[in-house]
């Protein structure tokens, strides 16, 4: 989140918006984006159906077990069809910036 | 009666392998370089093996009390665990993923959803997808799935 919120500028210059999912309700999500300084947009998905539709479910992984999403990046073109996935195989490994702007460049 | 002195490379070697550990997810987490593989915190654990070893070696001497070699004992079996936790969790637990053979492929469709913004604000992947960016459409969309702090 630290790295895309640095890159942030270089997201929008070729069109790109970050948006981030999670199951934290609205106002867990808002405290940390304050406290972080996260100025893109974050969306909450308390019941995780947007996780299950995206099958990106990790069942009782939560604080109280409940289902979370497991880390999961997607790059949509303007239509909505995905043009890259990255599924980490580790949860600490995420997709640096780098790697998704050069992938964003084969959209135009 | 003897004179003990402190057996500094012990001490300093159990505290810094509770650094190493803590170090992965308070700091070196932050940035990609350390964090895709933790070698700063490996090598902060390899230092305080040297340590470790090094207070194994004093305590085990002979001019030693025998509550020397029992802290000593103790302390390095500690170290020992803390680095087995970190090897657990970084290689071995943070892989338990589903596999999620069902997520959206490239070339398909993303699935539409319609989601609360933190302002609470009900907002659709198509919203999202049409609102400008610096006054231009929007080329593309960034989903970025994360398993949140609650």
């Amino acid at each position: 989140m630290r790295s895309i919120q640095q890159s942030l500028g270089k997201f929008h210059e070729v069109g790109i918006r970050p948006v981030a999912i999670s199951v934290d309700p609205p106002e867990a999500s808002r405290d940390l984006c304050q406290k972080a300084g996260y100025t893109f947009t974050f969306l909450s998905d308390p019941k995780a159906e947007a996780i299950r539709r995206y099958d990106l479910v990790h069942a009782g992984q939560g604080i109280n077990g409940q289902d979370i999403a497991r880390p999961a990046e997607f790059l949509l073109d303007s239509s909505g069809t995905v043009r890259w996935v990255n599924l980490t195989e580790n949860y600490w490994v995420r997709a640096r910036p780098e790697q998704i702007l050069e992938a964003a460049k084969a959209i135009q | 009666m003897r004179i003990q002195r402190f057996n500094w490379p012990i001490w300093s070697g159990f505290l810094l392998s509770l650094i190493a550990l803590l170090s992965y997810p308070f700091l070196f987490v932050n940035w990609p370089v350390t964090r895709d593989f933790p070698w700063a915190n490996l090598l902060l654990f390899g230092i305080a093996a040297v340590l470790l070893f090094l207070g194994v070696r004093r305590a085990f001497s002979p001019d030693r009390r025998r509550i020397s070699k029992i802290a000593a004992s103790v302390l390095v079996t500690f170290g020992v665990l803390v680095l087995a936790f970190f090897i657990f969790s970084f290689f071995i637990a943070s892989r338990w993923l589903p596999a999620s053979r069902g997520a959206p492929q490239v070339g398909r469709k993303a699935p539409d959803f319609t989601l609360a913004d933190t302002n609470n604000k009900q907002v659709s992947l198509s919203n999202l997808l049409s609102e400008p960016i610096n006054g231009k459409p929007p080329k593309g969309l960034l989903l970025i799935f994360y398993r949140g702090y609650w």
